[in-house]
């Protein structure tokens, strides 16, 4: 446990160190203030516009930024490790596999907590002190269930950079193969289920076609920031499947939990037993 | 107890083989130098005891106990050829994150490192640190929590002259304590004073292996004596000529002195003949040094072989 927690706390003093968690932190707070001021403006007018459509205009900023920073925070965690030179030393130290991951996960996990925490919680609070007329309440709410989203989402990600840095040898490999794992479920996937949707011209098992948003974090993410304020008109486009979907907040928060566990034991499986 | 017990390990990888039957120990409070060429199987046997790799057969006991066994790696230290280190972190920052790995005390991480050199440049970022002092580092890194067994691969590289004399000197501190040590160096001359036994790895098998001593019986190479005349070299030859009898020694002449190849058990026998005679003003013996020694075992054949195989 102390090894991990080694680890982890070398991740977040580079992190602090080489301001990547002030310049996240900072990136989130004027996107979700800039949102919260001009969120009117596409109905003519500048001015907060309402706590439903803030969020929701925010998880679909969201789903660009937060993988993107998620891979890119992690996507060398072991592959840069080894080609420094490092990684060889460090398997030396009485330190296992596991635990080297684990605690890179707690390093990277806790910077992209602290940032979101930090960001959006200060966008919150300026919020609630400026705005005249919101309910403090509903608005606490939804920021707390859009920032521990946003986390699960940011660590998925990182999980699913794991899973390629502990299987490549190179680092522009990992990061080519990182940028393909956001195109395909931040652009492609959607695509691809709109496409399956159109071709099958409704043929398709309608009570099946929901379950397929599962599998993408991002469309789980934007559902649970959405289906919560019972509005669906803001549903569009793929995610107006979410509202068939018999499963509730609570399946889409499992989901979102699943996301990040499942691919971290995967890359813990793999490290294993992979070759140093 | 020995610091580590090889027997009859093997280990392949994709199929061809690294190691082939290896039997080798290191006991506490000895040097051994592990010597051959790139790629003859040093650092794969140095991995097999850090626990990094399992032997495909045979078993290796490390510090009586499993290799790669934490209780067992936190007496371990490590210097890795080339060793390398995060770029961004001072000296002194790099060390406490070992330190802490290895659960050593942080009262140590200064004294180390003054105590191999770094002690201005400790609070510097390692991107900033030369060769000798990455390398320097890097021993500092493998003295944390005073361990049982020391492998340092390839240490002095790097490493001016001074530097590398007071690291001979803190091995053999660190062996009078106790410390089983094992070197592996390319550099034979400089190793070839510290170690008190020598280990030499050819294409995967271990072609010898005792202390220098045996090593030289066992190769049964010749001693090299250089002889002074008292009086002219001719005298001198008819000397020695008498003294060895039919035996057809190697004699060539070098700076108006002789130089005698003899066999080992001749050596006395000649030597006394010479002394007895008078006509000798000065003697030198040369041993066979390691250099001379490794490259018996390994054979010229080796190189050849390797060559042609590129």
């Amino acid at each position: 446990m102390m090894s991990i927690w080694t680890i982890a706390r070398k991740e977040l003093s580079d992190s602090l160190r080489n301001r990547w968690l002030m310049a996240i932190s900072l990136v989130f707070a004027t996107l979700a203030l800039g949102i919260a001021w001009f969120g009117a403006a596409a109905s003519g007018q500048v001015g907060y516009a309402s706590t439903p459509a803030t969020i929701a205009s925010l998880a679909s900023l969201g789903i660009f930024l937060i993988p993107l920073i998620a891979l890119l925070l992690a996507y060398d965690a072991i592959v840069g490790e080894e080609e420094g030179g490092t990684l060889l030393l460090l398997m030396t130290y009485p330190l296992s596999r596991s635990q080297l991951l684990l605690g890179k996960f707690f390093g990277h996990g806790l910077t992209l907590a602290l940032a979101t925490l930090i960001g959006f919680g200060v966008a919150g609070v300026a919020i609630a002190l400026l705005v005249k007329d919101v309910a403090i309440a509903s608005l606490a709410v939804a920021m707390f269930r859009f920032i521990a989203s946003t986390v699960l989402l940011g660590w998925g990600f990182i999980a699913l950079a794991y899973v390629v840095s502990v299987r490549v040898s190179e680092k522009p490999i990992a990061a080519g193969m990182a940028l393909a794992i956001w195109f395909f479920f931040v652009l492609i996937f959607d695509l691809m289920l709109l496409g399956t949707l159109v071709a099958s011209e409704g043929k398709f098992n309608a009570e099946l076609l929901p379950w397929l948003l599962m599998f993408n974090p991002t469309d789980i993410y934007r559902l649970l920031n959405i289906v919560a304020f019972d509005d669906t008109a803001q549903l569009s486009g793929v995610l107006s499947l979410g509202a068939d979907l018999p499963i509730g907040a609570a399946g889409l928060w499992i989901g979102l939990v699943l996301w990040f566990a499942l691919p971290l034991a995967g890359a813990l499986l793999l490290f294993r037993n992979r070759r140093i | 107890m020995s610091c580590f017990r090889l027997e009859n390990v093997s280990y392949r990888y994709d199929k061809s083989p690294v190691l082939h039957g290896i039997d080798l120990r290191l006991e506490a409070g000895e040097i051994l130098g592990l010597f051959g060429h790139n790629g003859a199987g040093k650092t794969t046997s140095i991995k097999l005891i850090l626990g990094l790799m399992q032997p495909t057969e045979g078993s290796v006991a490390v510090l009586g106990g499993q290799a790669g066994d934490p209780q067992v790696t936190q007496h371990i230290g490590y210097l890795p050829e080339n060793v390398m280190f995060y770029p961004q972190l001072t000296g002194r920052e790099i060390l406490s994150h070992f330190a802490r790995l290895k659960g050593a005390s942080l009262k140590q991480v200064p004294v180390l490192l003054e105590q191999v050199g770094l002690g201005d440049a400790m609070d510097a970022r390692t991107k900033t640190y030369s060769k000798g002092m990455r390398q320097r580092l890097g021993l500092a890194q493998a003295l944390l929590g005073k361990p049982r067994l020391l492998m340092l691969d390839e240490p002095t590289v790097g490493l001016d002259p001074v530097a590398t004399a007071d690291l001979y000197r803190l091995l053999r501190d660190l062996r009078d304590e106790g410390t089983g040590i094992v070197l592996c160096s390319h550099v034979l001359p400089g190793v070839e004073p510290y170690i008190d036994r020598a280990a030499i790895l050819t294409e995967g098998t271990l072609k010898a292996a005792g202390d220098l001593a045996a090593l030289r019986r066992q190769a049964n190479m010749p001693v090299t004596l250089s002889l002074a005349p008292a009086h002219t070299l001719a005298d001198l030859e008819k000397v020695i000529d008498e003294a060895s009898a039919s035996n057809g020694l190697m004699i060539r002449t070098e700076n108006g002195s002789l130089r005698v190849d003899v066999q080992p058990r001749e050596k006395m026998a000649l030597l006394q003949a010479v002394m007895a005679s008078g006509e000798v003003a000065d003697v030198g013996i040369h041993q066979p040094s390691l250099e001379d020694i490794y490259v018996h075992f390994i054979g010229s054949g080796g190189l050849a072989h390797r060559g042609g195989s590129q």
